[in-house]
This record gives C-alpha cells, structure tokens and sequence, in this order.
C-alpha cells in the first residue's frame, strides 16, 4: 500500500505544485521516489514528530497542501495536541498517513502496533479518516484526500498487501464499497482486514449464505447509509478490523442503535488489552479471532 | 494609531487595555501581557510588513503570539491597529466573544491560535520554510515565555531551523523570570539560555525589553547572521509598568479590584 500511495502522491506532485511530503526520519527505500523528483518539496524533519506536524501546519498555512509520514503511532500519538490545536482547529490541509497501521510491525511490539489511532483520529474536529482495504483503494484514497481541502488521516498498510478489487472501483470518500451483494447478513471490513473478510465471505458462499461484503475505507464520515441498508436487508452485520474499541464497530453501533431495530451485530476487533508477545501479522490477528475461521465461526453462531 | 505614533506612547494605552479587559472579564495572565507591550508596540508600530485593511495579504510578515495566555494585550494591539474596531475589546471573554481568553484564529490579525504551549515556533518553522523555498520576503516573527521554553517541542524547532538556515525567522523571548507557579531558577533553570541558543547555531542578541530604542534597533539589524535563525532574548519584568504588579507571580493569576484599575490607569498616566 505504501509504494501505491507514494507512486501516486508522485503523480499527484507532477499537477500540483502544491503537494508536499514531510517526514519523521522514516521512510527509507519508500519516500526517494518523491524526494528526488521534488526535491523543494520534501522535507525530513528528523526524528521529531511535534515540530514535524507544527511545520506542516506551517506550510498549510503558506498555502501547500502537506503530507505528513511515519510509521505505526507515530505521526499520531506524539503530536496529538499539534493535530488538534494547529490542524485540526485551524482546518488545515494537513494529511496525516501512517504507514504500518494495526499490527503490520507485528513481532516490533506494542510500541509498534497502530491499534487506537482510528478512534483517536476519528474525535479529532475536521478530519476525514481513512484507511484502505488495498493498494487500488489507497491509490484512490491518496487522490481524493489531496483534492479535498481539511485534516485528514490515511491508515496504510506497508508494503506487498495484494491487489483485491478485480474490477474498477468507484471510490468516493465516505462511501463504502459493495464487492458482493446477499441479504443474510453483511460483513463489512475497514483496513487491512479486507482480504480476509473476501475469503471469509467466500466460505460462506461455500457453505450456502448468502453474504453481502462491503469495504468501508472512509471511517469519517461513515457511510451510514449503507450500514442501516445494511440492517435492513440483511438483518445481521459483522464489522471486522485490525483496531481496538472506537472504530468500525464502535461506529456501527451508534448507527444501530439510532435507528432503533433490533439486528444480529458482532463487532471483531482487538481485545483491549495490549499484545505483549511476538508474532508476524497474520499470527497476531488469529490470536485475536481475526481470522477467516473466526469470521466464519462468529457468522455461523450469528445466523444460527 | 497611526503607525508613526510614539511608541512609549502606544505601549502605555496597550497596557492600559489590557488592565481593563482583564478587570472586566474578571481574567487573568495581566503580568505576562505587560511584560511584553513594549516589544508589541515596536513589532507593529515599527517592524511587521503588514496590511490592517488585508489582513490576508500574502506577502505579509507572520507574527505568531506563542504564549497564548497573552491575548488580552495582543488583541489590544490589533485594534489598535486596525486589524478591527477599539470597542470590540470590551467583549474580551464574554459570552458569544470572539475575543477568547487564550489567542484564537478567526480574529482578524491572528495568525494561529496558542494556548497550549510549544506550539508557536514549529508552525513559524513552516511558514518560514515555505517562505525561503518560495524566494518570498515574508518574514516570521514568534514570541515565546520563558516558562514556555520546558517544552520539548520547542527544542526540536530550534535543532530545525539553523538546520534549514532559516535566517526569515525571528524568535523573541519574553523573559519575565516568572513562570505559572514561581521563578524560572527554582523550576527549570533556563541559564545560561544565550548559550544554549548559541550552541543551536541560532544568531542571539540580548536586550531590555523595556528599552523600545533597543528593541527598534535590534529588529532593524535583523537578519541577526545572515543563514542562521534570529533569537532576541528579551530581558523584561512580570507586569512591567505597574509598580505593584511588577514582579510579582501573584499577578499571573489576579485580576485587578476597580481600586487598583484606578491606580493602574494613574499609573500609566492615562485617563479612565
């Protein structure tokens, strides 16, 4: 996703003299694509995420439109205030993306799992937050966030996540995405987890449900109306993410519980307690149900 | 008031502004507006490139109040100098105001909102940067306490912008000696804080910042270094010019009786 993101951010760059890249010291083998093509328009502002984001706030101000890079939690959580106080209250055209978002730095450690950074962002006034499902949706992603004025954060995965949209997508921000229509119930998926709902979706199919898939990469503003379609048609929705409380589920909920209908709902997520122990991605989320089996099994125990 | 008013002049009915928002709005932060009105005054009567009637003129030079709680004397000087009408202060912290208790963006003048700090000299690291690469002559100003400088935030940007030689960006240290709960020494010693920036590779002068024939100059000579970012340390007293405020940290949180606005205003030889 990262190498979609910065090939695109490079075309991008080519039509708009506006569009800069700062970074946080990382980055390496990724962002020479673009530093060596813009160079006036590159920076690295060391390992130094506050003054990082100030500076972006800076040249959004001076009228650039700014992307800010690091990796996990890092261009999140260290500068939170500078989001919320120079961005975010100012409404700047600041995009904050993160490579490495949920638990892709997996055997790294906690320090280095982006796991809350949804919800935090999501609280955060003006933002517009998404996270792809794969590198077509954050090619597609990184080119509305540049054309939209306002805040942003862009979750992405690293590098190597395949290709899942076989068709051509229409992608708009806060819209969701239907791969697969069915009427007994809904899986939707944010993030890196696409992949596995598809096969878990397929298995499904296999086993005689009729699913409906949606990917919701636009977490705000959320695509309310098709989660209460959703509610409606389908009567049993399971959301799926590589994210702790706060997120796709969180958001879900509210839009059930506003529309006052009783459904079948299951959100899986992270449990709230940090993973201390290593483990590559894949391994990581099975420990947590976020498996195919895992969807499988909690769609089975839904639609029983 | 005309840009070629006395400064002495001007810093006076600053202060003298600021004693009655804070008194009418029942606030509080007067001691560190009054430390640095003399440096606003020669910054807007003397220094800034800037267009009152356009605000958003682009060419303009950025003055950024990173001290945020300083807003009632930094309001006081864009009224003052047109930026919008003199009676709007009255609102100063009033409900539906826009003039809020700590600097806020929507009021014409402002250029970033502060109040948490740290955050002022990031952001004029960017605008200065962007001014450099782009071969503009917009400058940038930033104003910091000293207390203000515990923030690691700041550090980082002052490691940035010799890195980046940004010799169009000027930062001023309104250094009262007191910060929000005592005396600078006694919670994290800044000293020997001209070293400090000089082993940043900054350009330092020291100065009074109660002398305004000083401070003019000092802004005149600037870029201190050519290629390296100017830091004026601003030597000054909490609540300066108000002899019984003066140096004093109960005055970072009082707000004045109408005894002592009368007092005040005698004082600063203006008229209530």
């Amino acid at each position: 996703m990262r190498t979609a993101f910065i090939e695109q951010l490079c075309e991008l760059a080519e039509q708009d003299s506006r569009i800069w890249l700062v970074c946080g010291d990382l980055g390496y083998s990724v962002l020479e694509a673009f530093s060596s093509r813009f160079p006036e328009r590159y920076l690295n502002a060391g390992v130094a995420e506050q003054n990082m984001t100030g500076i972006a706030a800076g040249l959004a101000l001076a009228g650039k439109t700014v992307f800010t890079y690091s990796i996990a939690n890092f261009p999140v959580m260290r500068c939170l205030e500078q989001i919320r106080n120079d961005v975010c209250y100012h409404n700047l055209n600041v995009k904050v993306v993160s490579v490495g978002g949920g638990l892709a730095y997996g055997s790294h450690g906690y320090t280095h799992h982006g796991v809350e950074d949804l919800a935090v962002m999501s609280v955060m006034p003006n933002m517009t937050v998404v996270a792809p499902g794969d590198p077509i949706e954050a090619r597609a992603a990184t080119t509305e966030l540049a054309r939209n004025h306002g805040p942003a954060y862009l979750r992405l995965g690293k590098a190597g996540e395949p290709i899942l949209h076989q068709h051509k997508i229409e992608f708009e921000l806060g819209k969701a995405i239907q791969i697969q229509d069915g009427n007994q119930l809904t899986l939707i998926a944010t993030g890196g987890m696409l992949g596995t709902a598809i096969e878990a979706s397929r298995e499904l199919a296999s086993k005689g449900h009729s699913v409906r898939l949606l990917s919701m990469p636009t977490l705000v503003p959320i695509d309310a109306e098709a989660i209460r379609q959703a509610a409606v048609e389908t009567r049993t929705i399971i959301t799926i993410e590589e994210h702790g409380v706060g997120g796709l589920g969180t958001k879900t909920a509210e839009i059930l519980a506003q529309m006052g209908m009783a459904i079948r709902f299951r959100p899986l997520r992270l449990q709230p307690s940090p993973i201390k122990v290593a483990g590559s991605q894949v391994q990581l989320r099975e420990s947590q149900g976020l498996s195919v089996s895992g969807i499988v099994a909690a769609s089975e125990e839904l639609l029983r | 008031m005309t840009q070629q008013a006395d400064l002495g002049l001007v810093a006076k009915r600053l202060r003298a502004h600021a004693v009655r928002m804070v008194h009418h709005s029942k606030a509080s932060h007067l001691g560190s507006c009054l430390s640095m009105a003399d440096i606003l005054a020669a910054l807007y009567w003397r220094v800034l490139q800037i267009r009152p009637e356009e605000p958003e003129w682009n060419q303009r030079d950025r003055f950024i109040l990173s001290k945020g709680h300083g807003a009632a004397i930094l309001y006081a000087t864009l009224a003052e100098r047109g930026f919008f009408p003199l009676p709007e202060l009255s609102s100063y912290c009033e409900a539906g105001a826009r003039l809020t208790g700590h600097v806020t963006s929507g009021v014409p003048g402002v250029e970033l909102s502060s109040g948490s700090l740290g955050h002022g000299l990031p952001v004029g690291c960017g605008l200065a940067l962007a001014a450099k690469r782009e071969g503009s002559r917009s400058r940038t100003f930033v104003l910091v306490s000293d207390g203000e400088l515990d923030e690691g935030s700041n550090w980082e940007a002052i490691l940035f912008a010799p890195q980046h030689l940004l010799d169009n960006l000027t930062l001023i240290v309104d250094y009262n000696k007191i910060q929000s709960f005592g005396r600078v020494e006694e919670i994290l010693e800044l000293e020997p804080l001209a070293d400090k920036f000089k082993a940043f590779r900054w350009a330092v002068r020291e100065v009074d910042g109660h002398n305004l024939d000083e401070i003019v100059d000092t802004f005149a000579s600037l870029p201190l270094e050519r290629n390296r970012p100017s830091v004026i340390i601003a030597h000054t007293v909490k609540g300066k010019g108000i002899s019984f405020m003066e140096d004093n940290l109960a005055w970072h949180y009082k707000s004045p009786s109408d005894e002592q606005v009368l007092m005040a205003m005698k004082e600063l030889g203006v008229a209530e």
